[in-house]
C-alpha cells in the first residue's frame, strides 16, 4: 500500500527533475494534486456513506431502503446527484446574496483543510504538523462560522434560529471535545497525529482513556450536528435550519462538507483512540491503509446506529447535558489522567 | 508573499472599519485575523497561529450572535453606526500611527541568526509552566474569578432571608 507515496514521491521528481520547476513550484502544484484527490477521497465515500445511511436507517427502522436501481440500490445516490446538479439555484430576493453564495463554499473548504492532517497510513499524510491535533481543532472551530453566515444571510427566521442553534450548540461542545482528546496527548506526550498512532503500537489509547473516547463520541456527534443533537436542522420545528433556502448545487455543498466532516472526526477518533492504521492482534495481512478505513467506517457505523436510535433531544436538555455533565466529566478525566500518568513514572522509575 | 498578506490584513481591516452592515464587518474582522495567523506561520510560530485561528477567527460566532442580539433594527443594512467627528478621529489616529512608527523605527530590534526551533509546542510549555508560572497562573485565576463575576451577575445572587 505504499503505492500512494510512491506515486506522490515521483510525481514531485517528475516535477522538479522533468519538467525543471523550482522546489516551491512543485510543492505547490503537488498540494494542488494532493487537494483534488481529498475531494475526490470524499465524494468517494459520499456516495458509498449516503448508501449506507439510508440502509442501515431502512434497517433500523425496518423498512425496505432504496432498492430499484442497481444492487441493493446502490445506484439510487449517483442518480441523486444528476437530480441536484440538474436543479435551479434559488436566491432569495431578501437574501444578503454575496454572503449567501460564499457560506457553502466556506463550509466545504473548512473541512479540506481538516483532512489535510489526517494521516491514513505510514507517510501518507500531506503535512505532518507538529500541532497536528490542534491545527484539526482550530479548523473545527471555524466551522461554525459559515453555517451561522448561511443562517444569517438567508435571511428567514426558521434559518436564522437554526444558525443560532448551531452557533450555541458548537461552541459548547467544543470544549469537552478538545478536553478529551487532551489526555490522549497527555500519554502519547505529543500533539503530532502520526506521533500519537505509534504510540498505540501496543495499546490502543481506547482502553486507558475510556470515558474520553466516550465524550468524544458524544461531542462530535453533536460536532456534527446529527441525530440525536441534529437542532440546528431539525425537520419538525425549523424545516431544515440553517440550508433551508438553499437549493441544487449549493445545498449539495452543504450535503458533501457534512458527510466530510462525519469522515474526518471519524478518523481523529481512530487515530486518537483506536490505533490508527496499526493491525489489531498483530493481523497484518491486511496493509495499514485499509486497516485505517475499517476502522472508520466502523466508528461511522456506530455514528449512524446512534442516529437511527435515540429521538432527538431538547435544547434545554442538550445545552445542560453539555456544560453540567461532560465538560467536569471531561475536566475530571484530565486530572485522573495526569495523576495516573505521575504514579505511572514514580512506579517505573 | 509578506506584502501580499500585509495588504490582504490591512485591507479587510480597513473594510471591517469602513463597512455600514455589522455583519459584513465581523466576517471581515475574520480575514484579518487570519491574515495574522498567516504572519504568524511565516514567523515559524505555527502554534500561535493555531490559537489565533482558534481564539480569535473561532469565537468571531460568538461575537456576531451577540452583534445581533444587540442590534435593535429590523434590517442588517445600516447597523454599524458612525460617529460624525471624523476630523478629530482622523488626528488621532493619525497621530497614533506617527508615535508607533517613530517607536518602531527607533527600536534596536534583537537580530537572531539561529535556525527557528522546530518544537516550538514543547518550549512555550516549558517556559509558561516553569519560568513564568505565577503570572500564568494569576491570569487564570484573573479569568475564572471574570467568569464566575459574568454568572452572577446574569443570573443574580439569590436572596437569603
Amino acid at each position: 500500500m505504499d503505492i500512494f507515496i510512491k506515486i506522490a514521491g515521483a510525481l514531485q521528481d517528475w516535477l522538479m527533475n522533468g519538467m525543471g520547476l523550482s522546489v516551491t513550484a512543485s510543492e505547490l502544484i503537488a498540494t494542488a494534486v494532493w487537494a483534488l484527490v481529498a475531494i475526490l477521497f470524499i465524494l468517494v465515500n459520499l456516495i458509498i456513506l449516503v448508501w449506507m445511511e439510508r440502509k442501515l436507517g431502512a434497517f433500523f427502522q425496518m423498512r425496505r431502503g432504496p432498492n430499484r436501481l442497481g444492487p441493493a440500490g446502490f445506484l439510487q445516490f449517483p442518480v441523486d446527484i444528476v437530480k441536484v446538479l440538474g436543479k435551479e439555484d434559488i436566491i432569495p430576493a431578501a437574501a444578503d446574496k454575496p454572503i449567501y453564495k460564499i457560506a457553502s463554499i466556506c463550509a466545504f473548504v473548512t473541512t479540506i483543510c481538516a483532512f489535510a492532517v489526517i494521516p491514513f497510513a505510514k507517510g501518507m499524510v500531506l503535512e505532518d504538523l507538529n500541532i497536528g491535533i490542534f491545527y484539526f481543532i482550530a479548523i473545527g472551530s471555524t466551522a461554525t462560522l459559515s453555517l451561522l453566515m448561511a443562517g444569517i444571510s438567508s435571511n428567514n427566521k426558521y434559518s436564522f434560529i437554526g444558525g443560532m442553534r448551531t452557533v450555541a450548540q458548537m461552541i459548547s461542545y467544543e470544549i469537552p471535545m478538545a478536553f478529551s482528546l487532551l489526555g490522549v496527548v497527555m500519554m502519547a506526550g505529543s500533539l503530532r497525529l502520526t506521533d500519537i498512532v505509534e504510540a498505540q503500537q501496543n495499546m490502543w489509547f481506547v482502553i486507558p482513556q475510556a470515558i474520553a473516547f466516550i465524550i468524544y463520541f458524544v461531542a462530535t456527534i453533536a460536532e456534527t450536528n446529527r441525530g440525536p443533537f441534529d437542532l440546528a436542522e431539525g425537520e419538525q420545528e425549523l424545516v431544515a435550519g440553517y440550508f433551508t433556502e438553499y437549493s441544487g448545487i449549493r445545498w449539495a455543498i452543504f450535503f458533501i462538507a457534512e458527510y466530510g466532516n462525519l469522515v474526518a472526526v471519524a478518523s481523529i477518533a481512530t487515530i486518537m483512540f483506536l490505533g490508527g492504521w496499526n493491525a489489531p492482534f498483530g493481523l497484518t495481512f491486511l496493509p495499514p491503509f485499509l486497516w485505517f478505513m475499517i476502522k472508520v467506517y466502523c466508528m461511522i457505523f456506530m455514528f449512524m446506529w446512534v442516529r437511527w436510535t435515540f429521538p432527538r433531544i431538547r435544547i434545554d436538555h442538550l445545552m445542560h447535558f453539555g456544560w453540567k455533565f461532560l465538560i467536569p466529566v471531561s475536566i475530571a478525566n484530565i486530572m485522573v489522567t495526569g495523576i495516573g500518568i505521575y504514579v505511572y513514572r514514580m512506579i517505573t522509575n | 508573499m509578506f506584502w501580499i498578506l500585509a495588504i490582504f490584513t490591512l485591507g479587510s481591516a480597513l473594510l471591517m472599519v469602513m463597512n455600514k452592515n455589522i455583519f459584513h464587518s465581523a466576517l471581515f474582522m475574520v480575514l484579518t485575523f487570519i491574515g495574522v495567523a498567516a504572519m504568524y506561520v511565516m514567523l515559524q510560530a505555527d502554534f500561535m497561529a493555531a490559537v489565533q485561528i482558534l481564539v480569535y477567527a473561532g469565537a468571531i460566532a460568538i461575537f456576531l450572535v451577540f452583534g445581533i442580539m444587540l442590534t435593535q433594527r429590523g434590517n442588517m443594512k445600516q447597523t454599524n453606526l458612525f460617529a460624525k467627528h471624523t476630523a478629530v478621529a482622523g488626528l488621532v489616529s493619525l497621530a497614533l500611527v506617527v508615535i508607533n512608527a517613530f517607536m518602531v523605527w527607533n527600536t534596536n530590534w534583537l537580530k537572531s541568526t539561529a535556525e527557528p526551533p522546530q518544537d516550538t509546542v514543547g518550549q512555550i510549555a516549558d517556559l509558561m509552566l516553569g519560568k513564568f508560572m505565577v503570572p500564568f497562573e494569576v491570569a487564570a485565576i484573573l479569568l475564572l474569578v471574570a467568569l464566575l463575576g459574568a454568572v452572577i451577575i446574569a443570573k443574580g445572587v439569590k436572596k437569603t432571608s
